[in-house]
């Protein structure tokens, strides 16, 4: 069979057409600074709709966000410096993803200066910029491409003006390279000596023509992190490292049950006598106690007696929490299909889990009468400040939010939990905070990616898929943090109909992207309403696909094998396009598909689309008892292993191959254990995981031992596609595939090991396990 | 309230604290040393991995009352001065992180260098190299899912480590 092959997202920005101009601004000031508008992304949406494809393949999530950005028409700048470095407040929040870095690179490119001479730092909330401030949905570096490069080339070409003046010659004799611009007679001149003179005394719009991508000097080339000296010598700074004055320790003493509450404390007095103790305050999340060290604040945690208010979801387990979910399943539409074709249904199930990353929530908090100022790692201060606006009674614009980076986020600080909190507790005090959530209120109170079931039924007849359906049931996820919103604002505008649907359902049909070629294909997503607010929910590194991704690879598996077809073959045969062909391809050639294994191991594939982009994996897995029941030690869940990755991507225009290859590797690690090891387990509105040693995120024991290998495919696409979640749900996918084929059994519930609990809960009441004292026994 | 004195990163420091106050908090909150990270409390994530006279150990699990006078701590921020280095020069563990680029986030960064030292001087002083088994037994956590670099940084650093 030829699969129709298409590609709308090779459109209008394909390499050969004209190079637009771009409209950019110069600013007054007393050194150069030049802005341009983060609208500038992209172009509308096109207007014509081949026939078949599924609505992300025209309009997805990176463009919602983007669309959502072009009306605030507000500006981004980048200054010269008199030292010659350039400077830039990035609207965005660096979690690791290495965006400060991919942006120090764009500008420099742009701007021909060395990147170690631009300085990319995150810029505190700027409510102006309305649904410009988000970092999520992979978008940062789509959406800022444009507008970041058109800033830094009204700056050179402002540069070179003033050069020409002071060398007496004109523009076009003059050239820039590693931020000196020099003339014909080599005589030169320095940004920094421009810096001044290039200032302007009143605001100039100036038009631009930008590189072309066949001059990229910088970007595409591998380049180290910018901030890598500093997280290897201790001195890189996270929320809770820095040192703002009174802002003392502070935890909180949290309920047993998700989301309880306190009611009353019995012993405030004695536990504002222990050592180091200052301060004991109730919030509507628990009871804060403040002391000189966190140590004290955890000692004075397990001494307080509170009374506690039932939790939101009392007396739900995970059983509980299923069986509503599959009485809400949406009905497939069975389609009129030739009696003989055949027809498979699968169903999975997929158990909570925690986004939490190894910093736990943490923010600094200080609460006046008539103003606030918090520090914090917050992908959407404009929404968190908001929100501490509110939850104080100050007006918004009497409230400062820096951003700091944060120790990973994976869809955890999209909220703006522990910053509400912490300036709650500040109010209730009186006093500075530096709040820092224990670990174990991390899988016990924190966000957690919702539980789900996603059920496929597909017919083949001859070898050929003709239809697909997939219904995906799940407990309410968030989307608060304003993406929500985002939709809102452009809900009469969304093309093809999406308007009318709820925020859950719009983000679901955004993403979801069936790459293959299967006939009548239905993807429909339904989140009862009586999960809401029952949970702390949210997205967890992606939002749906890394669950709709394994329940549709898995079963794209058996319907080659009714087909009799190799699977990796039967997918070739059905996709879509050329760029997911591409993908398949690499990893059939690198990974060596195909090749013989000893029983017990297999070899899986799985592809993924999403994101403006295309990522396939291959791995081998190795299911042997030897290797399942591997002992190494208490604590330590070893399971299966995946003992080689093949990764290839085609994520648009690479920024930094460097950064990509980590992306991917990193996204692999959380496909492993998000199908493999990694879940909360709910018993009686309790969940029951504590810290790494029982919820089993991938350690290294889990890794790969002969590597995750990434290969990145030449793209034609001119624009760079998201990278942060690109790699999970293939991941995800590929292990389950793997694991399928290896043990013979169809495993339907994620991760595999769920619901063998295997350790003892820490203690719920006190909230918080002693802190131990044998570490001098345990030195190595 | 007691005086507790020990030698961090080649100075000997003293700090007014009670002796039961875990050394994590001593070094983080009082003392203002903040490369050793907290993740975990429970010596599970590692996150805090500090030297102690050469070896690894975990603040977050030490009083620092069990500490003597001539204990010596090590975090971070003084793995450079352990092998003489001067001025901006690092261990050549740190050295073969950056070559690597093994950081995303940072946070547990400092912990699993330190973990790496002290892992090859283990086995050196077994009059042994690293193996995959050895690797495997890393328990430092990394959310990011930096290991593969981690394994390919600890090989490079060890071979420079001589």
């Amino acid at each position: 069979m030829t699969a129709l092959e298409h590609d709308p997202q090779a459109g209008p920005d394909s390499p050969g057409l004209g190079r637009r101009g771009f409209l950019g601004w110069v600013m007054a000031g007393t050194t150069l600074v030049v802005a341009a508008d983060l609208g500038l992304s992209r172009t509308a949406a096109g207007a014509a709709i081949p026939s078949g494809p599924q609505v992300p393949e025209i309009y997805d999530l990176e463009d919602l966000q983007t669309d959502a950005a072009l009306p605030t028409a507000n500006l981004i700048t980048v200054t010269i410096n008199r030292d010659g470095t350039a400077s830039f407040a990035l609207p965005r929040m660096e979690v690791g993803q290495g965006i400060v870095t991919s942006t120090a690179m764009i500008l420099a490119e742009e701007l021909d200066l060395p990147v170690e001479k631009v300085k990319v730092s995150l810029a505190p909330a700027r409510p102006e910029l309305l649904f410009n401030q988000l970092t999520g949905g992979s978008n940062t570096t789509f959406s800022t491409f444009t507008p970041i490069r058109v800033a830094a080339a009204v700056a050179r070409r402002r540069l070179l003006e003033a050069a020409a003046i002071q060398l007496g010659t004109t523009v076009d004799r003059l050239t820039t390279t590693g931020g000196i611009i020099s003339d014909t007679l080599g005589n030169t001149v320095t940004y920094g000596d421009l810096a001044t003179s290039a200032a302007s005394q009143v605001v100039e719009a100036v038009e631009v023509l930008l590189k072309s991508k066949a001059d990229y000097q910088v970007i595409g080339k591998p380049r180290n992190r910018t901030d890598a000296r500093d997280a290897v010598t201790g001195k890189k700074k996270f929320t809770t490292d820095l040192d703002v004055p009174g802002a003392l320790p502070t935890m909180v003493c949290r309920p047993p049950e998700h989301q309880g509450s306190p009611r009353r404390v019995r012993n405030k007095a004695q536990v504002l006598k222990m050592p180091g103790v200052t301060h004991v305050a109730m919030v509507d999340t628990g009871v804060a106690v403040r002391a000189r060290t966190f140590g004290q604040c955890i000692d004075a945690v397990r001494a307080l007696e509170v009374d506690w208010n039932r939790g939101t979801a009392s007396g739900e387990s995970d059983q509980t929490v299923l069986a509503k979910l599959k009485a809400q399943e949406l009905p497939m539409v069975v389609p009129e299909v030739p009696v003989l074709a055949e027809q498979v249904d699968t169903r999975f199930e997929f158990m909570f889990r925690s986004s939490a990353a190894l910093e736990p929530y943490a923010a600094i908090a200080d609460v006046r009468a008539d103003r606030a100022e918090v520090w914090a790692g917050l992908k959407a201060p404009i929404v968190a400040q908001g929100n501490i606006a509110a939850a104080t009674g100050l007006r918004q614009d009497q409230v400062k939010v820096n951003v700091v980076t944060g120790g990973g986020s994976f869809g955890h600080k999209l909220f703006g939990d522990h910053a509400i909190e912490a300036a709650k507790v500040s109010k209730a005090m009186g006093v500075p905070v530096k709040l820092m959530w224990h670990r174990v209120d991390e899988p016990r109170q924190g966000r957690l990616h919702p539980m789900a079931t996603s059920r496929v039924r597909a017919t083949v007849l001859a070898g050929q898929v003709l239809s697909f359906e997939q219904r995906h049931t799940s407990v309410t996820t968030d989307f608060s943090h304003g993406l929500g919103e985002m939709i809102t604002s452009l809900a009469d505008e969304l093309p093809t109909g999406l308007g009318g649907l709820g925020f859950a359902e719009t983000i679901f049909t955004l993403t979801q992207e069936l790459p293959y070629n299967f006939g009548v294909v239905t993807q429909l997503l339904n989140e009862p309403l009586e999960f809401e607010d029952k949970f702390s929910t949210g997205s967890m590194r992606n939002i749906y696909s890394p669950d709709t991704c394994v329940a549709a690879e898995l079963t794209i598996d058996l319907l080659a094998r009714k087909a009799g077809k190799d699977p990796l073959q039967f997918r070739l045969d059905h996709v879509k396009n050329k760029r997911v062909r591409a993908v398949l391809e690499k990893v059939k050639k690198e990974g060596r598909w195909g090749r013989p294994m000893p029983e017990g191991m297999a070899q899986g594939v799985a592809l993924h689309k999403e994101y403006k982009g295309a990522t396939a994996v291959l791995v081998e897995i190795d299911c042997r008892p030897r290797t399942v029941e591997r002992d190494l030690g208490k604590e330590t869940y070893t399971g299966p292993r995946v003992t080689k990755a093949v990764i290839a991507v085609d994520c648009g225009l690479v920024v930094n191959p460097r950064g990509v290859e980590a992306q991917m590797q990193g996204g692999f690690m959380d496909g492993l254990a998000m199908t493999l090891s990694a879940s909360n387990h709910l018993r009686d509105g309790r969940f029951l995981e504590g810290s790494w040693d029982n919820y089993f995120y991938t350690r290294q024991w889990n890794v790969p031992p002969e590597g995750v290998e990434v290969h990145i495919v030449e793209s034609d696409s001119d624009t760079p596609g998201g990278i942060g979640e690109a790699a999970v749900g293939s991941s995800a996918a590929a292990v389950a595939c793997a694991y399928a084929r290896a043990t013979g059994t169809l495993p339907t519930r994620f991760p595999i090991n769920h619901g063998q609990v295997r350790f003892k809960p820490k203690s719920f009441v006190p909230s918080m396990p002693p802190s131990p004292t044998d570490g001098l026994k345990k030195t190595y | 309230m007691p005086k507790q004195t020990f030698i961090l990163n080649g100075k000997p420091v003293t700090v007014n604290v009670n002796d039961d106050v875990r050394v994590l908090w001593v070094l983080r909150d009082l003392l203002g040393v903040t490369g050793p990270k907290y993740g975990c409390g429970i010596n599970v994530c590692k996150a805090c991995t500090s030297h102690i006279n050469g070896k690894a150990f975990n603040p977050c699990s030490v009083r620092v009352g069990d500490l003597e006078k001539t204990d010596k701590v090590t975090t971070i921020e003084g793995l450079p001065a352990t092998v003489g280095a001067r001025g901006d020069d690092l261990h050549p563990m740190q050295e073969a992180w950056l070559e690597l680029d093994v950081a995303q986030c940072g946070y547990c960064q400092p912990g699993q260098i330190m973990a790496a030292v002290a892992l090859v001087k283990k086995v050196r002083r077994e009059g042994r190299e690293i193996t995959e088994a050895d690797l495997d037994r890393i328990r430092n956590v990394c959310r990011c899912g930096t290991y593969v670099r981690i394994r390919e940084a600890i090989e490079k650093g060890a071979r420079a480590m001589r």
